[in-house]
This record gives structure tokens, C-alpha cells and sequence, in this order.
């Protein structure tokens, strides 16, 4: 179920994700010990180039990543196919798209 | 009180044990869609492989039982089973090294339709050697020159480690994404692939490079190593599917 151009593409949105996962483990960290209130850290993402750059590319990346996972998923487990799994597919990447989108618009639109 | 040696550390009486030792052989009868196993009580014997208990009970007890062999010297690959839940070639087996508690259940290989009893039906396993267009692509002439295969080459030493391989479909009888993934190529065909994009000889290994790389192809291996810890050879058909997905990567780097 996987042909050499969806494999490419779950290995390099990988790649992206590697860095951004590290990135955002290490500001959850920052962000936890040194005591920021929500409205601080919304201080510093809204309006920021690099925060709506540094998540709109995690989203993305996550979206490509996690859709063709759990593509390949649901055919090993259930032996959907065809049609219904690329329908499948697309749909948990609007779905992971959308969700994560409006969290980046949120947090890095003022 | 002197005691001897054998008696000692047990060997007379293990001897003497396995001689005197019935096996309680459990054998699939029936197709994949409608049998059962029966039991047969089969003479244990010192050296005894799994095959000469299936053909004892052939020859001795019931002769409509199905099963099938060859060489009977682990060469020709058709006598593979599942021997206590896993695949094996039957006649280097020996019951020894299988048995629990002087039980063994023997059954046809697994991801494969059942034509009767112990004998699988090979054809999809045949079929997918096809789909990987794992043979010869010769452009050459017979006024061109020979290649000259350098066996010092890297290329020549993996095409080396994997061209042994038997057909014994053990390796993808282990494999659990051909059972999740019935279009799954499987080891043995990707493994031979592999041997022919490493082969001088071989003119268009972008064509291979293509067939395995459609939907059922190596990019679906998740590594689990099962073929190469079943496989009776000692070859390691995960290694060369890896460098098929290498190889593949590399080829799709260089025509974007």
C-alpha cells in the first residue's frame, strides 16, 4: 500500500518533523519550568515570523506524516483498499491540517 | 561407589528413553477451508527429521496424506512446513531440536491457500518473482563483449549473499506483512531482485528499481526480520529489501 512516492513522502516529512519535534519539546520545557503564563507566551508567538513558520511547518509535516501511517494501518489491519483508503487518507490530512492550522493561526495571528 | 560414566551423566538412559519414545504427531488434514488436525502416533528414532515423521506416517499409517518433498537434502526448497507454529524446511529439521514433551504439530506453510493437507499452493509466492521482474534485463549483443564480474566488487559481494536462496518460501511464510498485506512482494522475490541490481550483467536495474517499487513493493517492509531469522539458509533477505529501499531512494533522488 505504500508505492515508492508516498514512502518518500513519510520519510522526508520524518526529516522535518526530527528537528521541529525536538524544538518544541525544548520550548514546552522553557516554557513550563520558567513559570509563563499563557498570556506571555502569546505575547511573544503572536506576531512572530519564525513561531508561525517553526509550527506551520510542524503541522504539515505531521499532517503528510501521520496520513499515510494510518493509511497504511487501517489496510494491514482491516484490508481496506482502493478508493476508500486514499479517501481515507486524504481525510485525516484535512482533518490534521485544519486542526492544526487554526492552532497556528491562533497562537502566531495577532 | 564408582558409576559409569554414561550412566552418570544420563546418556544410557536417554538413548534407551528415545528409542522407546512415541511421538504425538499432530498433522492438518483438510484444506485452509475445511479441516482439522489428527493425531498419529509415529516410533521416535535417534536421528529423525520432521519429514521422515510425515512420510512414516504416510507410508505406514494413512497413504492419502499430501505432502511434499524432493531432494530431501535441503537444496531444493519444497518440503517447507510449519512445524510447531513455525516455518521450517522439514527435512533438516530434526525432531530434537522441535519437539515439546514428544509433541509436534506439523501444518502447511502459513500465507498460503492450502491445496490439501501439507501441501501450499506456491503459486502467488512464484508469481510475485515475476512481479518484481527479477530476472535479466540483457541488452548486450553476442558481438559485444562479456562484462567482467569483479567478485572483489561491493556490488558482486551482495548480489554473492543473497543468490543462494533455495524458493523454499519459508521466509515468506514468516513474514508478517505478507499476512497483513496480500500484495506485498515478499523476502524471496525482493530478495532476488536485489541480487540482479547488484549483477553487471544485468543492462536496466532502473527496471527492477520500478517493480518494487509500485504498490506492494519493498517500501512496505517494516523491518521485522522474521525472514531472516526463519530463513533455513542463513541469508538475509531483510538486508537486501533495505538495500532495495536505499537504492530506490537514491534512483528517485537523481531524476527529480
Amino acid at each position: 500500500m505504500l508505492d515508492l512516492r508516498l514512502y518518500m513522502l513519510q520519510r522526508i516529512s520524518a526529516l522535518f518533523m526530527v528537528p521541529l519535534t525536538l524544538g518544541h519539546i525544548a520550548v514546552m520545557i522553557y516554557a513550563v519550568q520558567g513559570g509563563l503564563t499563557t498570556a506571555e507566551i502569546l505575547s511573544r508567538t503572536q506576531g512572530s515570523l519564525f513561531w508561525f513558520l517553526f509550527y506551520g511547518l510542524f503541522v504539515v509535516a505531521v499532517s503528510v506524516h501521520a496520513a499515510i501511517g494510518l493509511r497504511v494501518i487501517l489496510h494491514e489491519t482491516t484490508g481496506l483498499k482502493g478508493m476508500t483508503l486514499t479517501l481515507f487518507m486524504w481525510s485525516v490530512f484535512v482533518l490534521l491540517m485544519a486542526m492544526g492550522w487554526r492552532a497556528v493561526l491562533a497562537v502566531s495571528v495577532q | 561407589m564408582f558409576v559409569a560414566p554414561a550412566v552418570r551423566w544420563g546418556i544410557r538412559s536417554f538413548v534407551t528413553d528415545k528409542k522407546r519414545a512415541m511421538l504425538s504427531v499432530s498433522v492438518w488434514r483438510g484444506t485452509a477451508e475445511q479441516g482439522e488436525f489428527k493425531e498419529y502416533q509415529v516410533p521416535g528414532q535417534d536421528n529423525q527429521t520432521v519429514l521422515d515423521v510425515v512420510s512414516w506416517i504416510q507410508q505406514q499409517v494413512d497413504p492419502t496424506l499430501s505432502y511434499r518433498f524432493a531432494c530431501r537434502v535441503g537444496m531444493c526448497g519444497s518440503c517447507a512446513m510449519t512445524v510447531n507454529g513455525e516455518p521450517r524446511w522439514t527435512c533438516r529439521t530434526h525432531v530434537q531440536k522441535v519437539q515439546k514433551d514428544k509433541r509436534l504439530q506439523v501444518a502447511p506453510l502459513r500465507n498460503f491457500p492450502v491445496v490439501k493437507d501439507l501441501v501450499a499452493d506456491l503459486d502467488p509466492f512464484f508469481n510475485k518473482w515475476v512481479e518484481a521482474k527479477a530476472k535479466h534485463h540483457p541488452t548486450a549483443t553476442r558481438n559485444d563483449p562479456i562484462p567482467r564480474v569483479d567478485p572483489q566488487s561491493a556490488a558482486r559481494q551482495s548480489a554473492d549473499e543473497a543468490i543462494e536462496c533455495i524458493n523454499c518460501a519459508v521466509c515468506y511464510s514468516a513474514c508478517d506483512t505478507v499476512t497483513a498485506n496480500a500484495d506485498y512482494l515478499g523476502p524471496a522475490a525482493l530478495q532476488r531482485a536485489w541480487t540482479l541490481v547488484n549483477d553487471v550483467k544485468n543492462a536496466d536495474k532502473q527496471h527492477i528499481l520500478d517493480a518494487v517499487s509500485v504498490s506492494g513493493g519493498c517500501q512496505n517492509c517494516h523491518s521485522h526480520g522474521s525472514c531472516t531469522r526463519y530463513c533455513p539458509v542463513e541469508l538475509n533477505p531483510m538486508k537486501s529489501v533495505a538495500g532495495l529501499k536505499k537504492a530506490s531512494v537514491v534512483a528517485w533522488w537523481r531524476k527529480k
